[in-house]
C-alpha cells in the first residue's frame, strides 16, 4: 500500500491571520504583489456572480420548457445542448441534466461530498446548500428536510435524490402550477424560485 | 477509509436553515473575495479541480469542522499555493511578496474573466467501452478508497459503498478524479447514474418508494451477482 499522503502534515494556512477577512486580504495582497492576480479581475468575477449569473437563468429555462413542449423534450433529452443554445453554458455547468418533477416523482439535488451546483443556471449556491446539515441529511431523510423548507409532497410522489458526485450538474424542472394557462414565458419565469430548481421548493401559482 | 467531508447520512447536524428570497449572494464581502481569489489563482494552471477539491478534503478534521465554507477555501488555497511553489510559506506569513513570479504572464486579466467563466472545463473524453448497460445491477466498492494513494481523493461516498444498485444511464467517459487529483493524468473512465433504494441505504425507516442516484465511475463498480 502506498504511504499516507505527504500533504496531510502540511498546514501552511495556519500562518495566515486568524480573522477570515484579513486572511483573504493577505492572500489577495500577496498574489497581487507577485503579479499573479489582477484585483480588477476579482471585481469582475464577483460582479458576474452577484449581478449577471443567477437563478433567473434557470427560471428562464424552466418557463420556456413549460411553454414550449418541443423545447422541453429537447431539454430533457440533452440538457447541456438545450441550455447552451440559450447562452447558459459555462464553468460548473459543462454537463447538465434536467430532471422533471411529476405527480409520481419529486426530484431533489444535493452534493454530499462538497458543494457541486449548476452555476450558469443557478449562480453560487446558498449557504444552506453548502451546510453540513443539508449535505448530511438530504440523502438520508429527504422528506424531513423538505418539511423544513415547508414543502408538502403529493401522497403519490416518490422522492428521488440526486447526489452530485461527479461533474454532471442537475436542474430540477418543477411542475407547472395550476392557473397559469395563457401566461407568457416571461410571466411564468417569475413563478420559478431558485429552491424549486434544486427540489427544496415548489413553483408557486400566481398571486391572487 | 474516508475523510471528514464524506458526511452523507451523518447524524447530529441539526435542522437545515433555509434563507430568505432576498438573501445576498455573498453574506459577507470577504466571501465574495475568497471565491474570486480562488478562481483567479486556479486560472494560473498549477492545479486542476480535483486537486483543488482534495486540498479542501484533506484539511485536518478539526479545521474542516471549525472553518466556515469560504474559510475552507482559503486554507486549501494557501496550502496549494505553497505546495505548488507559487508562493513561499515565508511570503504567506509576511503577507507580502519577496519577488515576482514566472507565472505572471498567466494572470487572469479583468477583460478575460467573462470568456474564461463562459468557457468552463468540460471533463468528457474518449475512453474505454462501457462494461455496463442501463438496467444492469452493480455493486459498489467496499470500503470506499482511492486505489492509487492511501487517503487519496475519491468520489464514492461511504454511505453508498458496498451497496447494490441499478444502472440508470451511461454518461460517457469522464476524467477520473481518483487519478487526476494525484498527478496520474486524466485516465477517462465510463461513468453511470446508479440508483439505490433508500431502504437499502438507510433501513426500513425510509420510504420504500424513495431512491438516491449517484454518478459513479466504472472502477467503483462490479457486476452484482444474481
Amino acid at each position: 500500500m502506498p504511504h499516507d499522503h505527504d500533504h496531510d502534515h502540511h498546514h501552511a494556512h495556519a500562518v495566515l491571520p486568524s480573522e477570515p477577512a484579513l486572511r483573504v486580504k493577505a492572500l489577495e495582497t500577496l498574489l497581487t504583489e507577485k503579479g499573479l492576480v489582477d484585483p480588477a479581475a476579482l471585481d469582475a468575477i464577483i460582479d458576474t456572480y452577484q449581478n449577471k449569473i443567477g437563478p433567473k437563468n434557470g427560471a428562464e429555462v424552466v418557463a420556456r420548457a413549460w411553454a414550449d413542449p418541443a423545447f422541453k423534450a429537447a431539454l430533457l433529452a440533452d440538457g447541456t445542448a438545450a441550455v447552451s443554445e440559450m447562452g447558459f453554458y459555462g464553468r460548473q455547468g459543462e454537463h447538465v441534466m434536467v430532471v422533471e418533477n411529476t405527480p409520481e416523482v419529486h426530484n431533489m439535488v444535493v452534493c454530499t461530498l462538497c458543494s457541486c451546483y449548476p452555476w450558469p443556471l443557478l449562480g453560487i449556491p446558498p449557504a444552506w446548500y453548502k451546510s453540513d446539515a443539508y449535505r448530511a441529511r438530504a440523502v438520508r431523510e429527504p422528506r424531513e428536510v423538505l418539511a423544513e423548507f415547508g414543502v408538502t409532497l403529493l401522497p403519490t410522489q416518490k422522492v428521488r435524490v440526486w447526489d452530485s458526485t461527479a461533474e454532471m450538474r442537475y436542474l430540477v424542472l418543477p411542475m407547472r402550477p395550476e392557473g397559469t394557462e395563457g401566461l407568457s414565458a416571461e410571466d411564468l419565469a417569475t413563478l420559478v424560485s431558485r429552491d424549486s430548481m434544486v427540489g427544496t421548493g415548489l413553483a408557486q401559482g400566481p398571486a391572487t | 477509509m474516508s475523510r471528514i467531508h464524506d458526511m452523507g447520512g451523518r447524524f447530529g447536524d441539526g435542522a437545515v436553515i433555509p434563507d430568505t428570497p432576498d438573501a445576498p449572494v455573498f453574506d459577507k464581502d470577504w466571501h465574495a473575495r475568497a471565491l474570486a481569489v480562488t478562481l483567479a489563482a486556479g486560472a494560473l494552471g498549477q492545479w486542476n479541480l480535483d486537486i483543488s477539491r482534495h486540498s479542501r478534503e484533506r484539511l485536518a478534521p478539526k479545521d474542516y469542522s471549525r472553518f466556515s465554507y469560504y474559510e475552507k477555501w482559503m486554507a486549501a488555497l494557501a496550502n496549494l499555493l505553497v505546495e505548488k511553489g507559487v508562493v513561499t510559506e515565508e511570503e504567506l506569513q509576511a503577507g507580502h511578496a519577496k519577488g515576482g513570479s514566472p507565472l505572471a504572464d498567466r494572470k487572469l486579466m479583468a477583460a478575460n474573466v467573462g470568456a474564461a467563466l463562459a468557457k468552463g472545463g468540460p471533463v468528457d473524453r474518449p475512453g474505454p467501452t462501457p462494461r455496463f448497460k442501463p438496467g444492469e445491477r452493480v455493486q459498489t466498492r467496499h470500503p470506499t478508497a482511492n486505489a492509487f494513494v492511501a487517503g487519496g481523493h475519491t468520489r464514492l461516498p461511504s454511505y453508498a459503498s458496498g451497496q447494490t444498485g441499478e444502472v440508470r444511464a451511461f454518461h460517457g467517459c469522464h476524467i477520473f478524479p481518483d487519478a487526476h487529483a494525484h498527478g496520474r493524468g486524466e485516465d477517462p473512465q465510463p461513468i453511470y447514474a446508479v440508483a439505490f433504494p433508500a431502504q437499502a441505504l438507510w433501513g426500513a425507516g425510509a420510504d420504500p418508494r424513495d431512491e438516491v442516484i449517484l454518478d459513479l465511475w466504472e472502477p467503483y463498480l462490479e457486476r452484482a451477482d444474481g
